[in-house]
Parts: C-alpha cells; sequence; structure tokens
C-alpha cells in the first residue's frame, strides 16, 4: 500500500473488513447474484463503488441508503467475486457507521427493530427462539397486525415452537453481550 | 608496458548524481599503467565514443575501461568503437558504476569511493587481457517451424519464398490450426477457410517446405546455425505415399461415434478419419486408442477396402534428425476449460458451449452446415447469451490476464448469430470492450447498431437450467445498477486463452523461457518481441501471449525475417569467451568431459608424424562450447581456462580490492 493515499473508509473496510476497495474492477457479479438487489436502491456493486470514492457524499449515500439494511450476509456475492473480496463485509461495516451515527432511513427501521430483537432474544434466552422474537418484534416494529396470517402457516408445519428452549449457560451468555456493549460504547 | 585509457561516463545524472565522475577519473588517472583519464556526460553518445577512439590512437593505448552502465547494455557498442581505432575489442573492460553503484547507494562520498575502487578492479583485469578474436561458426540454411497454424505457414512460406528450405513440424494429423475451425474473421467477416486453405495448399506444396504432420519434437541437440533436432513421426497407420485420399476406408469404417476434436465435440468422426474434408495432407489417420483392430485385432475392414493397400497395422512412431540453423517456435493456444466454474454449470450443461463450438456451428463446413441448433435438442435458440472474460481477469479460478481476441470474437459471434437468425435474441455480458485495432472500434459499434446485438455492462453471476430446457442466466447491468434475468436458449462462454499443453516441455528442449502461465518469453518485451533468450530460436503467434489473426501473421512474418537474416551470412560470428584446455599440463582425468553441459569437452589423441598416439588429452569444441567455466572449475591440474575470464584475470581483479 506504500505511496498510495488511503482515505478513512478505505482504511477501515481493510483492517475490520479485510476488503482493499481499490480491487474492486466492477464486474458486478455482487450484484448478478444478490438475492435481496432487485429491493435495494443501491445495488452492490454500486456500494462498492461509492466506497471507493469514499467522500463526504459518498459517504452521505450511503449511510442513509436502504440497501445496506437489506443485505442478508448469505455472502453469495464473496464466494463469486472474482477479485476475491467480499462485499457482505463491507455493508456490516457500513452498517455499523449507520446505526452509530443514527439516521437510519424509515424503511429500515423494521429492519433495525428485527436486529435488535432477535439479540433481545438471545441475550435472555440464551438462544433463539421463535415466540418472544415475534413478541419482541411486534412490540419495538409497532407492526401488530403485519405477517399476522403466517403465524397459522407456521404452527401447522411446526415451525413456530410454543415453548421456548433454554440454555444451561445463559448468565455466560449475558456476560457476553455485557463485554461487548462495554467494547463498543463510543 | 601498458597503457590504459580510462573513461568515466555520468550517463546523464544517472552516475553522476551519485558518484563524483570528475574525482574517479583524477584519481584513475593516478593508478598504475594509466596514462589517460577522463570523463564525459553521455560516453555512449558519438562524442563520447570519439573521444575514447581519439585517445586510443594518439595515447597508443594497450588497453581501456569504461567505467559506466552494464557491459549488458553498451559492452558491444565500446568495443566496436575501439576496433574502429585499431584496438582489439576483448582489450575494451567495463566497469558498472549505474547498476552496481549509483542506482543503490545514496551516500555521494562513499559511491565515489566503490566507483574508483571498481575502476582499479578493471584496470587490474585489462592489463592482463589478451587479444581475442570472434569465433566463426557455419550455419545451417534450414529453418525448423514447430506448430502448423496460420503461424507456422505463414513463418514457413515467408522463409521458404525468401530462398531457404524449412521443416514444418505439426502434431496434428493436417495444418491449419484453429484458424480451419473458425467461420468467418473479424473484422471484415472473411471466411477463414476461403483465406487459410489455398496457403495450406502453397505450404505443402513449396518445394522449400518439407510438412511433417502427425509429428512431434523430440530431442534437440546443438546450438544457434547448428541444430540436431530428433522429430517424432507418430504412427499413421496409413502410408501416405501410397495412399490417395479416396475415402473408401473412413466411408466404411465401423466405429462411428468418437467425438470429432476439430467440431469442439459437436460433430462425430470415425477411427479412420481425416479431421476435415479440407486437410492438408488430406490422408487418413488411424485413431489408435478407438480403433479395435488395434485395440483388440478384430475388423480390418479399412485395409480390406482400401485400393492401394496402405493401411499398415504394424505401423510405428519412428524417430528422424533434422539439422536446421534456426527454430520458430508456433505451437498456439488452446481455450481454457470452463469447467471450474460449478456456478456456469460445470461443464455440464449442453447448451453452455465456449467459442469455438459456436464457430462450428456458425461455419458452412461445420456438423449444422451453418444452421445455428443448439446441442442439447437440435432447435434454433431465439435468445443466445454470450459471456465474455469467462476465466479471463479472473484470478480466483481462472488467469489473471485480459485474453485479448474475445471481445472480438463475440462481437462476430453476435453479429453472425444475428445474420442467422433474424427474430434471435443476442445479448452480450461484457466488462469491458476492448477493441483497439483497425476498423475493430466500428466492427463492435456496427454489432450493436447495425445488427441489435445488446450489451450488458456486467458479469454473470450464475446459469442454471429449468425443467423447460431453458439456460436462467443471472447477471447484472452495472451500469442501470440493477440485476437481470436472461431467459436463454444456448450460452456461449468466452473462455480465456491459454498456451497448449505441453508448450514448456517443448520450452525446455530449446532452452526457451515462460512466464506464470506457459506463454514463451520474449527475450524484451518492446524492443526484441520475436526472439527468445535461446540464440536462433524465434517465436510467433499465440504460444507468446493472445493474440489475433492479422497480429499472429505479422510476428510470423516478422520470425520468418529474423530467421533469413540469421542465414543471409554462411557464418555466425560468437564471442570467443570459451574454454582452452593446457594440453602440456592436462592428465586426462575426463572429469571436465563428463560435467561439460552441452557436450563441448571432448578426447583429443596427440599424435605424431606417422599418426601414432602419443598421449591422450581433454579438448574443446570451439562451435558447441558455451563458455560456461564448469570444466574450468572441476578441472584438478588447473589446466582449463576461460578465455576473457582466465584465473590471472580474477585473481588480479580480486587484489586490486
Amino acid at each position: 500500500m506504500s505511496g498510495t493515499k488511503e482515505h478513512a473508509l478505505a482504511k477501515a473496510a481493510r483492517e475490520t473488513a479485510g476488503v482493499v476497495l481499490s480491487e474492486c474492477y466492477q464486474c458486478g457479479k455482487c450484484t448478478a447474484g444478490c438475492p435481496m438487489a432487485r429491493y435495494m436502491d443501491l445495488s452492490p456493486n454500486q456500494i462498492m463503488r461509492l466506497a471507493q470514492a469514499g467522500d463526504d457524499a459518498a459517504l452521505e449515500r450511503l449511510l442513509g441508503c436502504e440497501a445496506l439494511w437489506y443485505c442478508v450476509g448469505c455472502l453469495t456475492c464473496a464466494q463469486r467475486c472474482p477479485r476475491k473480496l467480499d462485499p457482505a463485509a463491507v455493508m456490516d461495516l457500513l452498517r455499523e457507521m449507520a446505526h452509530r451515527r443514527g439516521k437510519i432511513p424509515a424503511a429500515a427501521r423494521k429492519v433495525l427493530a428485527f436486529h435488535k430483537a432477535f439479540l433481545d432474544t438471545v441475550e435472555h434466552g440464551g438462544r433463539m427462539a421463535e415466540i418472544p422474537l415475534v413478541l419482541r418484534y411486534k412490540m419495538k416494529s409497532l407492526d401488530l397486525l403485519g405477517d399476522v396470517m403466517l403465524g397459522p402457516v407456521m404452527l401447522a408445519k411446526r415451525k413456530l415452537p410454543l415453548l421456548p428452549h433454554r440454555i444451561r449457560g445463559r448468565g455466560e451468555v449475558r456476560r457476553i453481550f455485557k463485554k461487548c456493549r462495554e467494547e463498543h460504547r463510543p | 608496458m601498458a597503457r590504459i585509457g580510462v573513461f568515466i561516463c555520468h550517463c546523464g545524472e544517472n552516475i553522476g548524481r551519485t558518484v563524483d565522475c570528475a574525482a574517479v577519473s583524477a584519481a584513475a588517472a593516478k593508478m598504475p599503467g594509466v596514462v589517460v583519464g577522463m570523463d564525459y556526460k553521455y560516453m555512449c553518445s558519438d562524442p563520447g565514443q570519439q573521444m575514447i577512439r581519439k585517445a586510443i590512437i594518439e595515447q597508443k593505448l594497450t588497453g581501456v575501461v569504461v567505467g559506466a552502465c552494464s557491459p549488458r547494455m553498451h559492452e558491444r557498442t565500446f568495443r566496436a568503437a575501439a576496433a574502429e581505432a585499431g584496438l582489439n575489442p576483448y582489450l575494451l573492460e567495463m566497469a558498472n558504476l549505474r547498476e552496481h553503484c549509483s542506482w543503490v547507494h545514496s551516500n555521494q562520498a562513499e559511491a565515489t569511493q566503490k566507483a574508483i575502487d571498481l575502476v582499479r578492479v578493471m584496470v587490474a583485469k585489462v592489463r592482463r587481457n589478451r587479444p581475442l578474436r570472434p569465433i566463426r561458426v557455419p550455419v545451417e540454411p534450414t529453418a525448423l517451424v514447430v506448430g502448423g497454424g496460420i503461424a507456422g505457414i505463414q513463418a514457413a512460406l515467408d522463409i521458404a519464398a525468401g530462398g531457404k528450405k524449412v521443416v514444418l513440424v505439426e502434431s496434428g494429423p493436417s495444418i491449419g490450426g484453429h484458424m480451419a475451425r473458425l467461420s468467418e474473421t473479424f473484422p471484415t467477416l472473411d471466411c477463414s477457410q476461403c483465406i487459410l486453405t489455398p496457403r495450406m495448399v502453397e505450404a505443402a506444396s513449396h518445394p522449400n517446405i518439407t510438412l511433417m504432420t502427425y509429428s512431434e519434437v523430440a530431442s534437440v541437440e546443438g546450438f544457434v546455425g547448428n541444430f540436431t533436432v530428433t522429430i517424432r513421426r507418430k504412427a499413421r497407420y496409413v502410408d501416405p505415399a501410397k495412399c490417395t485420399g479416396c475415402g473408401d476406408c473412413f466411408n466404411k469404417c465401423p466405429i462411428k461415434k468418437i467425438p470429432n476434436e476439430f467440431d469442439a465435440g459437436l460433430g462425430l468422426r470415425r477411427a479412420i478419419y481425416v479431421p476435415f474434408p479440407q486437410a492438408v495432407p488430406n490422408k487418413p489417420v488411424i485413431d489408435a486408442a478407438h480403433c479395435t483392430m488395434l485395440q483388440k485385432g478384430k475388423c480390418g475392414l479399412c485395409a480390406k477396402v482400401c485400393p492401394r493397400g496402405a493401411i499398415d497395422y504394424q505401423d510405428q512412431d519412428r524417430l528422424e534428425k533434422v539439422k536446421v540453423g534456426a527454430v520458430v517456435l508456433a505451437t498456439g493456444f488452446q481455450l481454457w476449460d470452463h469447467a471450474a466454474y460449478g456456478e456456469y454449470g460445470g461443464g455440464r450443461l449442453r447448451d453452455v458451449i465456449d467459442g469455438f463450438a459456436f464457430e462450428r456451428l456458425a461455419s458452412a463446413s461445420g456438423p449444422t452446415a451453418g444452421l445455428i441448433k443448439r446441442p442439447s435438442d437440435g432447435k434454433e435458440p431465439k435468445t443466445v447469451v454470450f459471456l465474455q472474460c469467462c476465466g479471463s481477469r479472473d484470478d480466483k479460478v481462472g488467469k489473471k490476464y485480459c485474453s485479448k481476441i474475445c471481445c472480438m470474437y463475440t462481437a462476430k459471434h453476435a453479429m453472425l448469430y444475428r445474420h442467422k437468425v433474424h427474430d434471435g435474441r443476442a445479448v452480450v455480458f461484457y466488462m469491458d470492450v476492448r477493441a483497439a485495432g483497425k476498423g475493430y472500434e466500428e466492427f463492435v459499434r456496427r454489432a450493436i447498431e447495425a445488427d441489435g446485438a445488446e450489451y450488458v455492462r456486467g458479469r454473470v453471476s450464475r446459469i442454471t437450467r429449468r425443467r423447460d430446457g431453458k439456460l436462467v442466466v443471472l447477471g447484472a447491468d452495472t451500469l442501470a445498477g440493477r440485476p437481470v434475468t436472461i431467459d436463454a436458449d444456448l450460452v456461449v462462454l468466452a473462455d480465456a486463452v491459454v498456451p497448449r499443453p505441453g508448450s514448456e516441455k517443448l520450452a525446455q528442449l530449446f532452452g526457451v523461457g515462460y512466464d506464470q502461465d506457459g506463454f514463451y518469453s520474449e527475450a524484451h518485451p518492446k524492443l526484441r518481441p520475436v526472439e527468445t533468450a535461446a540464440a536462433g530460436v524465434f517465436l510467433a503467434g499465440a504460444c507468446q501471449a493472445p493474440k489475433d489473426i492479422p497480429e499472429t501473421v505479422s510476428q510470423a512474418s516478422a520470425a520468418a525475417a529474423k530467421v533469413l537474416g540469421l542465414f543471409a551470412k554462411p557464418e555466425l560470428e560468437r564471442e570467443p569467451v570459451i574454454a582452452r584446455v593446457n594440453r602440456t599440463t592436462c592428465a586426462h582425468c575426463r572429469a571436465c568431459i563428463s560435467a561439460c553441459p552441452y557436450g563441448a569437452a571432448k578426447d583429443f589423441d596427440i599424435v605424431d608424424r606417422a599418426g601414432k598416439v602419443l598421449r591422450a588429452v581433454a579438448d574443446v569444441n570451439e562451435g558447441l562450447c558455451q563458455g560456461c567455466g564448469t570444466c574450468a572449475s572441476v578441472c584438478r591440474s588447473h589446466s582449463v581456462d576461460l578465455d576473457g575470464f582466465t584465473d590471472e584475470q580474477i585473481h588480479a581483479e580480486l587484489n586490486a580490492l
């Protein structure tokens, strides 16, 4: 990397996501294979391109976009990238930056509510549990009636166990959460 | 009494920036035996050379040291200048003050002291230099061309037209190479066969060209001007002298279902076959791996129907030696195997084909007589997707480099398809269109604007086959920033260009270098693109790097010009840096003879006038010796010395430090 000027985002991407942004040659294979790309306001390759630019305007568009929150982390992009890059890891990094900044686009708030409900469930019970997750999500998102008809179908297919499984080391899991919070406090 | 001149070059600022050249020349002038010390900005320029020439004449110099760049750069230049002034050129030596000093140091005082040391070393050597004469070796004015594609054919025809003999060796049963398989050629859409087959016939009938098809290079001995190459003539099982090419044998052969390599596996051939109807020579060979007569001793039908008795099941590989003075390697390329791409079907989807398969579909002489039919069900595809950079520019599964020809042939394929299927849709996925060539950009625009090819900028992530037989292509349009899904009937992958298998082994036989991808290395990427590091071995075509036909033909003609230049003189001059045996001290232990990698050291009998052997010693063949010095280092009695680098000279250099 000697002799080249690296902007702050490029440095962060290299250090925390292991991605050297200048290596992306914009072939678009990430967008081509992404199952969520059709719902995104910025396609994965556009996110990589704006990240390469890294200026204030680019950062503004990246941190304010909905696409970040639609990435499901399936890693198809990373698996097929001919330059051995990991666009999903860049998405992760940007998501964290956007969260820290606090300005989450309205359309993404439900996604964030789901992430939070999921983590709360794990913190509380030591592992994921469907009914508590759904309840927490409804409370956070205030989307009380959405997908409500899916409930009976899932119940019938035994995808919605009524009693949550609890694990033995719940205290340890809680300690992990506590430690993470301390480490990431700004 | 030694009278030595020392000339220090500033090399512009290259040396002058870190070395005080005036101080070096002043210090040199005080060294024992030195009568002149001078420095100048550019010693290699005409005024610089004139300084040296003038000093040699006026000061009656007996030796010269030039402190400048590497001897690899300008030793030849300065020795020529010395020779013009009447000094034996081997009495001039160079001290490398650039690569060995100024370029690798920054402290001026230390660099200047080191430069003075380097000059003193060479002065000590040059005082012990002896005049040498270049060695003359005769040249065998016959060329060997390896590879019978368009590169080899062009090189052979040009050398033959220059009046020299050529041996053209081709590993397959016919010459013509990949070009014979193409339908039409960009950017003019000439029919490939129409422009190639007359040249094939010309090569076969030219009195100066000896054609050796179904043959391979087995071993190589010798050096520039005098190679002895052993050719393996593979068993054809058909005597070409008796065969008239009537075709009775391959029309009767019962083994019918062998995929034809020439048609990229789309057509079938028999066990006795000519690869294509326009083959040169138009005489069949038997594919021993598939022939039941050769495998199990059953059948023999071809021998029964042959009216000339040309079939010989006892035929065996023969080795034939040819003496040649120069070699042109033109072994060509093949397409990378896209089976490595699991996401594109891993080679298992029948309607995902490579560029050569599409060429055969589009060719009037192909298995479908020029109708575009897809391999799985023979239906005319209504949507064809072309993928560029398949295996190129992808060092994760494929190759790092750009294969150069795919942009153009994909545009041609899209165009040909639209000409043949008017209601069809041609979609091209590309990353960049690299159309740098005469008429190339215009050709691509024509494919888009006149012939309606849809160009989408993006790479394809996945190809899957749906139950109805459609190929679902998941691509991206990066310019619009959205994914694109296309239901295709046929997908053509523009696979990367890679060297032929076995090309590395051939390079080792000839002492030619190759890169990490197996492409042959030229001697200099800009100024010597046709030569190799092995003297007398030249390159033509895609064995050196991916190339299209115009470029291949240009390089083949350039290689032919180099060969003809080499053959223009009856003798070659070689550097006289060779080993010499002191016969009075040689004990004939033969250590040098077993150590010599070039077979140059050999036994020699000292005889009296009556022819009676007095004593045996070792001797060195001047033509074969490459001056590597191995013999000198193994000699136990110090009887072998290297001209130009004698023990005495090396010791003097070391003592001067």
